[in-house]
């Protein structure tokens, strides 16, 4: 299908076609967006348009009167703007019309051409970047719907689709491991062995899950110290943190210690003492420090930094396959969309409206005519054109109105009502 | 009504099952509401059979069977409301649907009852039919559990792994069900020699062949149960203690019937 009216573009650059030292020269601090914004909307080829900035991405949603002097003004706008030649630019530009760019947008709200496949970030960018622009009054009817959908779809994706549910970095997959064995970490304690800046930051990330304990040991006390300072831990001496074991549930290790320091035994006697409870051991130092066998004892798991990167891998794999179902979802909400925008024109409603009247008076005064046999011809005719008139003065105002209507914010309710009462559906 | 409750629990079975694999929301509330609709059938169709015969549902094998697919759906529910496992349903819905199916099988007339304590009969029978219900339960957690455990175990993160609950869930809401069920199936284990004393049979007549595979089922659970609380048994063993106990109910079944 075609969208008529809404002549929807879009122009950007993000972090495929263009390298970064390009796009930071190109991007809208907030206070930049409000100003484009108005500039934008008071020229007189824009009816709507949104900006959207990230690190990422720079694009310009519109809704133009015509969509190729669009697409070339908000090129220039652009480099305009940034004080930058168009021919020294115009490689890095995509752009998008219509459908496309309907698609484009369900794509970027979904996380689909996100760099990390997924990630939750640039919906609330996009979130931020529609409600600017809301706020600012530079949408209307079209945009309004376009961004609210979008924000639908991307919830449609999250919930339907497995692309944001599997960690893609080390600390993520260890989190999510952890969330698996323990469900609240809230409860939950970890204890770090070395003080490798990625075990740092696994542990910031589990307590950002809620992990309220923390012990940090370290060879060097004073850096054991340091760290627990900045985890609102405790620190352990090293020699201590072998008798200490079983206090913890997740045991983060990072040493550079050429040997294994945790032994199967040592943790044979942890788990004795906890009754049980599971230990969940997080070894990414290189050398290894917990030794393999570890993970043979009942209720303790050992995932070593291979171990994690496999998982990432498997991850990465995972959500580029849930990415095409995500597609599924997107074309098929492109395609209501379009449906949507093609309620929106009056023109072919007006028609019917007129047939189904035309042929109401066509059928009645035949049948008339049938009665009247002493009619002349030319009665015959002045009946036809009196009908005829009658049937345009009636529909004259409903036609101007619906027409004039269709270009405000409802005005899809108006075409539905009249398409309701007319009966236009069936 | 009968037949109604049959469908529903076997496409709620199925519907859960597509929800495992596919992750479709309307699925999952599709089927829940369509063990809801099953449920309301059975209850109805019970409740009308009772009135009819003048007892509980409990005095024919049939009745039985049925009795227990009834239980096992209302016990589903209570866990899911507390607990919001929606992949449980996949495991014991099944069970729920093959235990009605079963029942069929068996001669819908109402059976004579010539007892004259219906009391000790409703509290020996009701109290052993929620225990196994309880069981059950445990059965399909179990299960989940062990499916985890192994996934997590051997690093190889399948479809599975992140669908289902994490350990802890799994193995506290075995460890709770057993808990409540275990002290219910012990009192309808234990009233089932009183009911006999009060109809005045004598105790110890009954089949040695019928009785030593229930002391079984009660010593496993018995042993989950107290080895929880005093020697630290959790997780996989807890786990394989319940399928292996749910096992023996099933072989228990069979010889009673």
């Amino acid at each position: 299908m075609i969208m008529a009216d809404p002549n929807l573009v879009l122009v950007g650059v993000n972090h495929k076609t263009t390298p970064v030292e390009i796009r930071e020269r190109l991007a809208f601090s907030p206070g930049e967006i409000e100003a484009s914004l108005e500039r934008l909307i008071s020229h007189p080829e824009i009816i709507e348009n949104i900006i959207l900035s990230t690190c990422n991405r720079v694009e310009i949603y519109a809704r133009v009167r015509n969509t190729e002097q669009g697409v070339l003004l908000l090129k220039q706008f652009i480099c305009d703007y940034h004080k930058i030649s168009l021919p020294e630019l115009d490689s890095y530009f995509y752009s998008y019309q219509d459908e496309a760019a309907v698609e484009h947008l369900f794509r970027v709200s979904s996380s689909l051409d996100s760099m990390v496949l997924g990630e939750a970030q640039i919906l609330g960018q996009v979130k931020d970047a529609y409600s600017l622009a809301r706020a600012l009054r530079s949408t209307g009817m079209v945009l309004n719907q376009l961004f609210e959908k979008a924000f639908n779809v991307a919830k449609r994706v999250r919930e339907e689709t497995g692309i944001a549910e599997r960690g893609v970095s080390i600390s993520s997959a260890a989190v999510e491991l952890a969330r698996k064995i323990f469900e609240d970490l809230e409860n939950h304690s970890v204890m770090l062995v070395g003080t490798g800046e990625m075990a740092e930051l696994a542990a910031k990330h589990l307590i950002s899950y809620g992990v309220k304990t923390v012990y940090v040991a370290s060879r060097t006390y004073e850096r054991a110290v340091s760290l627990a300072k900045t985890l609102n831990g405790a620190a352990l001496d090293f020699d201590m943190f072998k008798e200490q074991l079983h206090r913890a549930d997740i045991v983060i290790t990072s040493t550079a210690a050429p040997t294994f320091i945790i032994k199967k035994d040592m943790v044979e006697r942890a788990i004795h003492q906890r009754k049980n409870k599971p230990i969940f051991f997080i070894d990414i130092a290189v050398p290894r420090d917990i030794e393999p066998e570890v993970n043979d004892l009942e209720n303790v798991y050992l995932y070593d930094i291979d171990d994690l990167q496999s998982v990432v891998a498997a991850n990465i794999h995972e959500r580029e396959k849930e990415a095409e179902s995500a597609l599924e979802i997107i074309q098929s909400e492109v395609n209501k969309f379009n449906n949507w925008v093609v309620s929106l024109d009056a023109v072919p409603t007006i028609v019917e409206m007129r047939k189904r009247a035309e042929s109401i008076r066509q059928k009645e005064v035949d049948k008339a005519i049938r009665k009247m046999s002493h009619l002349s011809e030319e009665d015959k005719q002045m009946l036809h054109i009196a009908t005829q008139s009658i049937i345009n003065k009636i529909l004259h105002k409903p036609t101007v109105n619906l027409k004039k209507q269709t270009q405000s914010q409802e005005g899809h309710v108006y075409l539905k009502a009249i398409r309701h009462l007319f009966h236009l559906d069936d | 009504m009968f037949n109604i409750s049959l469908f529903s629990y076997f496409g709620a079975s199925l519907g859960y099952f597509v929800y495992l694999v596919y992750r479709k929301p309307m699925v999952s509330t599709l089927a829940t509401a369509s063990v809801g609709i099953g449920l309301l059938a059975h209850t109805v169709w019970m409740g009308l059979r009772s009135m009819e015969t003048g007892h509980g549902p409990y005095t024919s094998n049939f009745e039985i069977a049925m009795f227990f697919s009834w239980m096992i759906v209302v016990v589903y529910f209570l866990t899911e409301w507390k607990y919001k496992i929606k992949d449980l349903g996949a495991f014991v819905i099944p069970m729920a649907f093959l235990a009605l199916l079963f029942s069929a099988f068996f001669t819908k007339d109402v059976a004579l009852v010539k007892d004259s304590h219906p009391f000790w009969m409703t509290l020996h029978r009701t109290l052993s039919v929620l225990g196994y219900a309880a069981f059950t339960i445990a059965f399909a957690a179990s299960i989940m559990y062990l499916i985890q455990e192994h996934q997590v175990k051997s690093k190889k993160l399948g479809i599975m792994y992140f669908r289902m609950p994490s350990l802890e869930v799994l193995d506290k809401l075995n460890d709770k069900i057993i808990t409540i069920g275990f002290p219910l199936f012990t009192l309808g284990f234990m009233t089932g020699p009183l009911w006999k004393v009060k109809m005045q049979q004598p105790v110890l007549t009954w089949d040695l062949m019928k009785t030593w595979p229930l002391v079984i089922v009660w010593i496993i659970y018995g042993a989950i149960f107290f080895g929880r609380m005093f020697a630290g048994i959790r997780g996989k063993k807890a786990a394989q203690g319940a399928i292996l106990g749910f096992v023996m109910v099933i072989v228990t079944y069979f010889m009673h019937v």
